[in-house]
Formats: C-alpha cells, structure tokens, sequence
C-alpha cells in the first residue's frame, strides 16, 4: 500500500522539479505485488511472484512539456533523473497547450468509498492458491479421452497508486483482483488440436467463481469439433458477452480527443448527431461501487462524472482532456472512460440465438483490424451456424468485413448477459445484414 | 548533460558507483553492484528446494522518446527500468520471481520463492561461474544513444515531417516519433555460465494522415534495428517519408474486394507475417512438446514444396530480432525449421531442448526480468525460389495481391491463422488491377504451407517495427519473404 514515506518521497520530488525549472509537475507514484501458479496436467508447471513500484514525473518547463518514468526511487538518483528530465524537456519545441488541468477540475474527495481492494488479500495462503488452480486442472484433467492438454491458474494482484499535482491536486486508489482460468486442448479432426478456457475474475477473493470454471473450458472446447467453413455471404450476426467489446473498441477509440484532433476518427464532426441505432445508448458509469474501473478521478485528476457517452444513437460526447482542450478549444469532458455500460435487453445468449432462422454466433475473434479514419474493419472469426433457432454447425476459418457505423445502425438488439467482471459492460449482441466470407 | 534525457551518461552511477574500463562481466558486475560471491549464494538458495537449475537474468534498460506532431517535435519521455529475475527449474517446472532493488538480502528472498518450484533438498554444489564471451557482435554500435541529446535528434523528426509534407499536397497530418533504447543484460546460472550483453534498439515511425475530396485515409511506415545513432540519415529519413506517403496514397484508389477462397500472391517483404503466424508461432517448442500445437507430430516430415526454406535468424547484423545470445545463455544462432519442404527443426529453450533430448536452438527470450524466457522467433523468414513475381502473378485468373500487412494472429492449435492487409490489388487475368485495402485474410497453417506453389527469386526482409506478442510479453522480432504464391486463402470482403 502507499506508505507515508511514498507520499513523502513522491511530494519531494514535485518540490524538487519545481526548484529547478519546472513551472508545473504532477507527480504519481504506484506500488504492486502480483503472483500467479499455474498447473498442468495436475502438477505445478509455473510459479511466479513479484512486487514492484515506480515513479512517474510530469514536467511542464518553460511552456514545454515531457514524462519521465523509473523504478529508481533512490533520492540521489532521482535528483539525477529529474534534472536530466528537465534539461531534455527545454530543448523540446514550446507547446503553449500543456498545462496541468483547471484547478476547479479535480476531484476534491468526499465520494462513498469504491471498496475496490479486498481486505483479505494477503490472508490468502500460498497452498490455497495452488489448490484453487489444481482444482480448475482436476476438473479438466482425465475427464475426456480427447484431452492432450489440461491447465488450470490462478493470478492475484494488489496495486495502489498517488498522485499529486502542483495546483493543489493529491489523490489515491487502489485496486486488487483474483483470476482463475481453465484452459483445455484436444485431440481434433487429423492434426488439429482445438483449444479453449474459460475464466472468472474478480475484485474480491470470495466473490470468486471457484468452482466450475475447467468444466465450462471443456464444455466450449467440445463444441469446437468439426470446424468448417461455410459459404460466404449476408448474415445475421450474434456476437457473445465474451466478444462483443471488440466491436465497440474501434467505436470508442474513434472518440478520443487526440484522434479528432489529429483527424484520425471515423468519428469527426458526429457531436450531437444521431450516429449509431436508435436503439443505442451507451454511459461510462464510474462510480459503481466495487466493480472494476470505478474510479474518482482520471490520469490527470480530473473528477469523473456519470455521462452518456451515445444517447439513443445520438453521441454525447468525445474524450477530451486538458491538452485537446486548449489546443482544440473545447470544453474538457474526460480523458477516458471508465466503466461502460449499455442498456440491456431481455434474453441472453441463447435466446438472441432461438429468434433467427439463420445467421452466425461468433464466439471468437482471430485477428483482424479497424481503419481508424473509415471505420472499415475486417475480422477473423469462429463460432457457429445458427438454423431454426439453434447452433448447428461448428464453424471457423471465416472473415467478417464492414463498416463500423453501418454496424452499429444494424443493431437489432442487446442481451441482457453483461460480465459484471470487465469495466465493459458489454452483453451479446445481434446484429443484420453482416457480410461473411467463407466458401 | 549529454546523455540522451534521463539515461545516465555514466553507466555505473546507477549503482553509486563510478564506472571503470571493465569490459564484459566485470563492467557488469560493477554495473549491477554485485559480486561472484553474492551471486553463488543467490544461485544456491535458488536450488535449496532441490532445483535441477537456476538462472539470473539482471536489466538495466532506459528508453527514450521524442515525438513530432503539428509540425512541432514538442512531446518527450523517458523510461528507467531496473532489476533482476531469478529463475529455477525443475524437471519442465518453473519457479520464478523478480526484485527491483539488487540487494543480497532481496535476491535472496526472490531465490526462495522461485526454489519453492521444487520440493526437496540441496542437490549439487555450486560450480564456478566463467565468463561466456560474445564471440560475434550482431549489434556492434558506432556511437550510443545515451551520448546524443535531444536536440540532436530533433532535426530528424522535424526533416522527416517536412517531406512527408513535400511529397503530396493530400497531406493534412503528420506524426512522427523516434524510440531509442538501451539494454545492459547480465546473466549467470548454476552451470556456471555468466556473460554480458549491450542491446540497443532504435525505431523511427511516420504516421501520414491525408484528406481527398472529404475522405480522410491513414498509414504508417517505420524502421527498426539494433543499432546506435548512426541509424539516423538522410536516406534513413527519405525510405520512411516516401514509403509513409505512397501507403497512405493508394487508399484512396482502393476498394474492398468481394470476399471468398481465392490465390493470394504475398508480395516481397512483410508477408513474412504469413510465416510468422502459419507456420513461426506453431513451431515454437512449448507447444509441441506438450503437445498442443498443430505441428506437434510433423518433426521431420515433409509438410510442404520442396523448394520452400524456412530460416528463424538470430544473427543478421544489426537486425530488430537478432540475439549475441539468448536470455537463458544460449548463443545466438541460424536455425533452419524447413529445409527442402521437410520440417527440420522447432524453435527451442532450455527446457524444450531438454525435453527433446537436443541442444537448445537459442530461442529463449523474454520480454525483461519481470518474466521468464519462453520460446520466440528472431527473424523468420523463407529463403528466395527461382520464379519472378510477374510470372507468378500472370498464373493467376483472379486473386488478389497482397504486401502491406499491419497485424497479425494464430490459433496454434487449431492452425487457423490471420494476417490484416492494410493494402494490395487484385489479380484479373494475370495482371494486377484495382487497389485493394482493410481486408483480413485467414487460413490453416498446415494448409497454407502446403498450398505455397510458387516461390518468387526476389527475397526482402521487412525491417519494420514487428513486435510480437505471447503469454503477455513482447517481443521485437522480425518476418521476410520473397513473394509467394498461395493457392488457396480465405478472403474477407463484401458480398
């Protein structure tokens, strides 16, 4: 955790900037411990564990700007590395711009505590993490003939971070989070050797899914058999909680301050215009107690607010943050979001899934890319041929190629299946019309 | 000061210490501010649980950054990072953990955590550490980056920014950046071995943004090696701007192609992205011998033509994927892994090696000391053929072309592989057409090799920025191909 004597350590250093020629500074300092196990067929294959801190220094000199980063938190180094860091940043082209954010910006405390670090962290034993990952492994392990391979881990980490600003900013967080994975290979079709996982992660130890998690790996793996390819062609599109985020990750990089400004969005000039489906609306909702990526207070300080992000297709907002804004003359928003969710439907997976007569449930994307100023994308995927309301065929090998916001109007409808696990809340998704290419 | 940023001028300040003539191991020990003595007892904690072998893996990196945006080289940072990983094996098991602060009592304490991969009692004695020279320096600098400061390199920025703007008047946007990086590596373990590495690193990056009639395209070209700051000319500067701007230019004529199963020829150079994820990451020896990737059987068979050579290289002078030697005291080697369409070799560590009975192919690589080395590829790429790459195309009725790549994937297991074509052109009638851009291609590993008929006579090695990513460490690496033809891939596109 952050100590008194980091806090002592981190103030000393934006003092030290300050006297020698730092105009402004802000100043953050993190600490970690993580460890992990994980087993392979039934006996321990890795162990691993690490604690780790540094320091982070924003200088703002002579209307320049630069960011320096170390591990060395030695006094007599960092006096070295701030100096050098300072000399290097007056050689820089001025960029009248860079300025620490409006004061009146900053979260100034006094919000519900956000509980997202787990007070019995270290009273979790050594022999306890491995048995939670032999567990997984067991329930894997010998369970089917066709299996070659089966792996169960474990991962826990604690991280705690302080920031401090030059204008009258100090804040902090912490955050902890437990993993458990299963992971399972297969003796496929001639030499193909499928492999899938599942996992759960969470904040709290005993929130924790334990039990379960090597027998839905298997589960998903054995669906796999028998891959194929089928023709190519429009389809409707089902998308699942695990994957849907994908789709909206181009969407939401399009929205970034530093993209508009530089012309790189497909996303320029849509403030305040109906962009995407009616049907969509979209908020970065941050301070949902104990979920992943609540948080007060952004990168620079800035106080985070509940926003609609997209409000019935229509876009509220752009990620701007102090430096966009000057240079842009905008009003600051924020500079990223936080926690995204989306208004949800009424049927999971499976029941997005029994209202086609014919489409694709993609379960996993394989590489592929979005052109950040078009918004064409193209993706590899796996998944299945939904017929009469049920995955028939296994399929894989397959591309799916379009357009973001032609995507995004032919939302037919959300899920209601979100992962309370990931800071996107994102549940499956169906969509129209999708090109498919396969056959 | 002269040092670039923050990286100290003098290395041994790091420790307090004042840096003498030492060359080797001894500027390492005086780097670090250890000696033999501290690093026997570290080794011997390591093995107290009856590990069969410990290693440890010391880094000192600092890397440094200017950036260009707005016709302005007006951003910078800097990045330190210190300490050492300490390694035990037993069996195929691994125990690891990692200190940012190189004191005896804290390796000591990373020692016991990692021994605790084994469960029993001191086994051998310590033997004498040696030093392992760098019989061949791959990466021999003629001047480092940490005696250059930032407003050397400044004009080089603000150069390449000024002619991407010279070169088309569609130009509306430009960034550009230049990452520097220096590595001091030493590593020593239970058998003994201890040595020393310099690894520098430097990559040069041009974003082109242009507008034509209201749309807006965007590419990007770069160039990265293992070398100091004679790296950076004039021409250096000229390859990235022309390259930068002709990428970003043909958008504009393209289409999306429609999509299906169709020959795709793999222009020269950064197809090689097709060896890395077809075939590269499959022969990596973690997966085969535990027996999960799809080559797992296929050691010495034949799994393509027999004019197909492919090379995973740690020697190439001065290449982003080169190693002197390995992150696990493994010299740096050439390693065929088809020879003659035959699959002649995986890619090995220590532990893979083991396995197999065989000497390690010097492929354990790691992302820093936070992690454990793992089997990676260097530079991969296959050897030229004896058909040109006009010949090649004219054999195609309808196809597509393709030679501008930014990303990649495989499922090792199941082979099925993706590489993104940012863009290319299709093939009508034995000639190439229209542009082609934004389109995903995937196929099977073992499909795809055996489905390359042709091989072009025209070799390149792509000297981009290839970072290459698995079990969440990166990797700089690189890819080469001469042109190819492959009979069959699937695709992506509109219907």
């Amino acid at each position: 955790m952050i100590s008194n004597e980091h806090k002592r350590l981190a103030q000393w250093a934006m003092e030290y900037a300050l006297k020698n020629g730092c105009q402004a500074s802000r100043v953050s300092l993190y600490t970690g411990f993580s460890s992990s196990i994980e087993v392979r067929d039934m006996k321990i294959d890795k162990l691993q564990q690490a604690s780790e801190n540094g320091l982070v220094i924003n200088l703002f000199v002579d209307g320049r700007y630069g960011s320096f980063s170390t591990n060395r938190l030695n006094k007599v180094e960092l006096e070295r590395f701030i100096k050098g860091g300072i000399d290097s940043t007056r050689f820089l082209a001025e960029d009248k711009f860079r300025t620490l954010p409006d004061a009146s910006l900053y979260y100034k405390g006094g919000g519900a505590p956000l509980s997202l670090i787990d007070p019995a962290f270290d009273s979790i034993l050594p022999d306890d993490k491995v048995a939670l990952a032999m567990k997984v492994c067991d329930e894997i392990y010998g369970k089917d003939s066709r299996i070659i391979s089966a792996n169960g881990s474990y991962g826990d980490e604690k991280s705690f971070k302080y920031m401090i600003a030059s204008n009258g900013f100090e804040g902090e967080n912490s955050n902890s989070s437990f993993t458990l994975v299963g992971n399972v290979s297969i003796k496929g079709d001639g030499e193909a050797r499928p492999e899938s996982y599942w996992y759960d992660s969470s904040i709290y130890f005993d929130v924790l899914q334990k039990d379960g998690i090597g027998t839905k790996s298997i589960e998903r793996v054995l669906r796999k058999l028998g891959q194929q390819k089928i023709a190519s062609g429009k389809y409707a599109m089902v998308v699942d909680n695990m994957n849907s985020s994908r789709l909206l990750s181009p969407v939401i990089g399009a929205l970034y301050g530093s993209a508009i400004q530089q012309k790189n969005s497909f996303l320029l000039d849509k403030q305040d215009k109906l962009t995407l489906g009616k049907n969509i609306t979209i908020k970065d909702e941050p301070h949902l107690v104990k979920a992943e990526g609540a948080r007060y207070f952004d990168s620079e300080g800035v106080a985070t607010t509940p926003r609609a992000i997209f409000d019935k297709g229509v876009l509220n907002t752009y990620f701007i943050d102090t430096y966009i804004s000057n240079k842009m003359q905008l009003s600051p928003t924020i500079s990223s979001p936080s926690i995204l969710t989306m208004e949800n439907g009424t049927k999971d997976v499976d029941g997005l899934v029994s209202s086609l007569d014919k489409g694709i449930l993609v379960t996993g994307f394989n590489g592929g890319n979005c052109n950040s100023t078009t918004g064409d994308f193209s993706y590899g995927i796996e998944g299945f041929l939904i017929e009469n309301g049920k995955t028939t065929q296994p399929i894989s090998e397959m591309n799916v190629t379009g357009n973001m916001i032609t995507l995004w109007n032919n939302l037919e409808e959300a899920g209601n299946d979100i992962r309370k696990s990931s800071s996107w809340r994102i549940p499956s998704l169906l969509f129209n019309d999708i090109d498919f290419s396969g056959l | 000061m002269l040092g670039s940023l923050a990286a100290p001028s003098l290395l041994g300040e790091v420790t307090g210490q004042v840096a003498d003539k030492a060359t080797g191991v001894l500027f390492a020990l005086n780097h670090f501010g250890v000696s033999e003595s501290d690093l026997k007892k570290v080794l011997t904690a390591a093995l107290e649980k009856g590990g069969d072998y410990a290693d440890l893996f010391f880094e000192h990196t600092y890397n440094n950054y200017i950036g260009l945006q707005d016709g302005a080289v007006n951003r910078a940072s800097s990045n330190i990072d210190f300490g050492v990983g300490v390694r035990v094996l037993s069996g195929d098991q691994s125990g690891y953990a990692y200190v940012e602060n190189v004191t005896l009592e804290e390796m000591l304490t990373a020692a016991r955590t990692a021994a605790r991969i084994a469960n029993g009692s001191a086994g051998k004695g310590m033997v004498n550490l040696t030093e392992m020279p760098i019989v061949q320096n791959y990466y021999a600098i003629k001047s480092p980056w940490d005696e250059v400061a930032v407003n050397t390199k400044m004009p080089y920025l603000q150069k390449l920014n000024d002619l991407v703007f010279s070169l088309d008047k569609r130009v509306h946007k430009v960034s550009a950046s230049l990452s520097d990086s220096t590595s001091h590596i030493f590593f020593c373990n239970s058998e003994g071995v201890m040595y020393y590495d310099y690894r520098p690193m430097v990559t040069l990056g041009a974003q082109c943004i242009m507008e034509e009639n209201g749309k807006i395209e965007n590419s990007y070209a770069s160039r990265a090696f293992r070398m100091g700051t004679e790296f950076l000319t004039d021409e250096l500067i000229s390859e990235v701007a022309n390259e930068a701007v002709s990428k970003t230019a043909i958008l504009f004529q393209a289409v999306k192609p429609k999509g299906g199963e169709m020959p795709v020829v793999m222009g020269a150079g950064g197809s090689g992205i097709l060896l890395h994820e077809a075939i590269g990451h499959a022969f990596e020896a973690d997966f085969n011998r535990k027996n999960t990737s799809i080559f797992s059987d296929q050691l010495n068979k034949k799994i393509c033509n027999e004019h197909i050579n492919v090379v995973d290289d740690g020697t190439i002078p001065f290449n982003r994927g080169s190693v002197n030697i390995d992150d696990e005291g493994v010299e740096g080697q050439k390693t065929y892994i088809v020879k003659e369409g035959i699959l002649t070799s995986y890619l090995h560590d220590r532990i893979s090696a083991k396995h197999y009975g065989i000497a390690s192919t010097g492929n354990g690589r790691r992302e820093s000391f936070r992690q454990m080395p793992i089997p990676r590829m260097r530079a991969t790429y296959m050897e030229s053929g004896n058909v040109s790459e006009e010949d090649m195309i004219s054999t195609v009725k309808k196809g597509i072309f393709a030679d501008v790549f930014t990303n990649g994937q495989v499922q090792i297991g199941a082979g099925d592989f993706t590489f993104f074509v940012k863009s290319g052109y299709l093939i009508e009638n034995g000639k190439l057409t229209q542009p082609i851009k934004d389109i995903n291609i995937i196929g099977n590993g073992p499909k795809a090799l055996a489905d390359i008929t042709m091989v072009g006579n025209n070799y390149k090695m792509d000297n981009g920025t290839w970072t290459c990513g698995k079990d969440g460490q990166s990797c700089p690496v690189t890819c080469g191909m001469p042109s190819a033809l492959v009979s069959k891939l699937t695709v992506g596109g509109e219907n």
